[in-house]
């Protein structure tokens, strides 16, 4: 125990490894919702079958853009999206220049799960909204979405999992955080103390998450 | 009032072109009831979807007041729709919303007022029976109260016309009763044209004043009930009095010929069958009967047998010269094609003891 708060990289570097981890969790997390969302809701909309079909741009979306991304390996994708990140924010170093490649990287994967939550939404509700005469934006709106809201919570709170798991590799290559301390101290080093802190900080990091969204997704469930 | 002219439907399924809806015609006036009835595959759920513009008919027209529904611009389906209210089978709530919730929800498309909304919400919770529920989610009311609610919705808009799409097949039936009820009573009060699409005869029977029988996408009969009732060659009449199969009786009469006999209105209150033993002088047996009250009046269907050495033709002509429709028959029940499941009789069990309670 002694050894914890004794440890010098500890003590100088873990605060900052914990908030780096946080903002690249955070920014990355909030860009994958803000795109991922509508690209999700666009994936399920523009389906045959779906509220408004366009065949083809679903078709190139669905199968090109979103598989594809999605079967590059993310240790790769990262690698290969160094020269994206530098373009956006001018640097391939630090937590924001990572969200950019965490961000392209949970995108896909997050609009997927939206499009499969949207899915299951019944497809009666969908008619009776229509009956009443609602606008197909409203229908986006006020039933799919708001009927889905508990899976979407559910869905966000796997992602933002997925991305503290991402965020952890993203320390590797330049991203900084718990990865990157847990890497250059834990293993190089061989520091088991930092190794085993580094470690119980993600578990319990992924624990909060997935507690705060299940209550989240809970309390919106009527079901 | 509610006019639906020569409707086709075509749909197109691969190469193949299928035709859901046949050229179907009917008329339902204000403030009156009228069931569609068919069975699986009938068409019943294309003419659905082509009287509330989900699905475009291929041909012919659907008019409410006169005014022309099926050819407007994709711009006015909206305001066309809302004339429209539906009830649907599982009524279809938003299970994120309250009961209110679910009533506001047509009032808020159109940006009704919140004070207007809050006071037309508990006005329809109060007609359909449901005062005190505002707050209750769709999971936490009974089937039924979700389909009040149901019915509540599909009349936030002030429709002329309610929709029912087979409103009570998810209930029990004294709750079907109850729901066809209310609706029985709304209609009556607010001078609605109701079209009620079923398949359980026994909704034509306890609230419609007119039916039509749907088959192959074509309607194939169609009249006031007690008018198809009357009609011992209809199938709607075979299907709204019910015969269960008989096997023919051990004993003096075992082969005399079999008629069967349909009384309606006046008739059906005359000892016709007294009459006709007594003057023939000959014996008959009842095989089988319904007798039920349809639209006000009585009707009374029976299968009868003979004594062998009776004229039957004699007998059919004492029918006939009062009133009283008869025609030879087998013993058997025929199943009819295009409404087979409306025997009283319980469905067969499967051979064997799968269930393991025999």
């Amino acid at each position: 125990m002694n050894d914890i708060f004794s440890n010098p990289v500890l003590a100088k570097a873990l605060p900052e490894a914990i908030l780096e981890t946080l903002q690249m969790v955070g920014i990355s997390s909030f860009f994958t919702v803000l795109i991922g969302l509508p690209l999700g809701v666009f994936l399920h909309v523009s389906a045959p079958g779906g509220l408004r079909p366009m065949p083809v741009t679903n078709r190139v979306l669905s199968d090109v853009v979103v598989n594809i991304t999605r079967s590059i390996p993310f240790a790769i994708l990262m690698v290969a999206l160094i020269p994206v990140a530098r373009a956006l924010t001018g640097t391939s170093l630090g937590p924001v220049a990572a969200s950019v490649s965490l961000s392209i990287g949970t995108i896909p994967f997050f609009a997927r799960l939206v499009e499969n939550c949207l899915r299951d939404v019944h497809h009666g509700k969908i008619d009776a909204a229509q009956v009443m005469g609602s606008t197909k934006m409203q229908v986006i709106n006020k039933v799919m979405l708001r009927e889905s809201l508990p899976a979407l919570v559910a869905a966000a709170t796997t992602t933002v999992v997925t991305l503290v798991g991402y965020s952890a590799m993203a320390g590797l290559v330049g991203g900084g955080g718990l990865g990157k301390l847990a890497y250059n101290y834990g293993f190089q080093r061989f520091d088991v103390t930092v190794m085993l802190v580094t470690i119980v900080l993600i578990i319990v990091l992924v624990q909060v998450i997935q507690l705060v969204g299940e209550r989240i997704s809970r309390s919106l469930d009527h079901r | 009032m509610i006019t639906v002219t020569d409707l086709r439907k075509v749909y197109q399924q691969g190469k193949k072109e299928v035709v859901a809806l046949d050229g179907v015609t009917l008329s339902v006036p204000k403030g009156s009831i009228h069931g569609i009835i068919g069975h699986s595959g009938a068409g019943k759920s294309t003419l659905v979807r082509c009287l509330t513009l989900l699905d475009r008919p291929t041909s012919g027209s659907v008019s409410i007041d006169g005014t022309e529904l099926s050819s407007v611009k994709d711009s006015e389906i909206r305001a066309a729709r809302r004339r429209i209210g539906m009830v649907f089978q599982h009524a279809n709530l938003m299970d994120s919303r309250t009961a209110a919730g679910n009533v506001a929800h047509p009032l808020e498309l159109v940006k009704t007022p919140k004070e207007q909304i809050r006071a037309k919400v508990a006005e329809l919770l109060k007609l359909v029976g449901l005062e005190g529920f505002e707050n209750a989610y769709p999971s936490q009311l009974s089937g039924g109260q979700r389909q009040r609610v149901g019915i509540a919705r599909a009349l936030a808009a002030d429709p002329d016309v309610l929709l029912c799409d087979e409103p009570t097949s998810a209930l029990d039936p004294a709750t079907t009763d109850e729901i066809l009820d209310l609706i029985q009573d709304l209609t009556r009060r607010l001078q609605l044209t109701v079209l009620i699409i079923t398949h359980e005869m026994n909704v034509v029977k306890r609230v419609c004043g007119s039916v039509s029988l749907l088959a192959k996408g074509r309607i194939v009969e169609h009249g006031a009930l007690q008018d198809v009732a009357g009609d011992l060659d209809s199938k709607l009449a075979r299907a709204l009095l019910p015969l269960p199969a008989s096997e023919p009786l051990a004993g003096a009469l075992q082969r005399g010929p079999v008629l069967e006999i349909l009384f309606s209105g006046e008739s059906a209150k005359e000892p016709v069958l007294t009459g006709v033993a007594r003057h023939f002088d000959i014996d008959l047996n009842v095989l089988a009967g319904s007798v039920e009250t349809l639209g006000g009046e009585q009707f009374g269907h029976l299968r009868v047998q003979l004594a062998e050495d009776a004229d039957a033709d004699a007998v059919l002509d004492y029918l006939h010269q009062r009133g009283i429709g008869a025609k030879r028959t087998s013993t058997a029940a025929a199943p009819d094609p295009d409404f087979a499941h409306s025997a009283p009789t319980a469905p067969v069990p499967a051979s064997g003891d799968q269930g393991g309670n025999s």
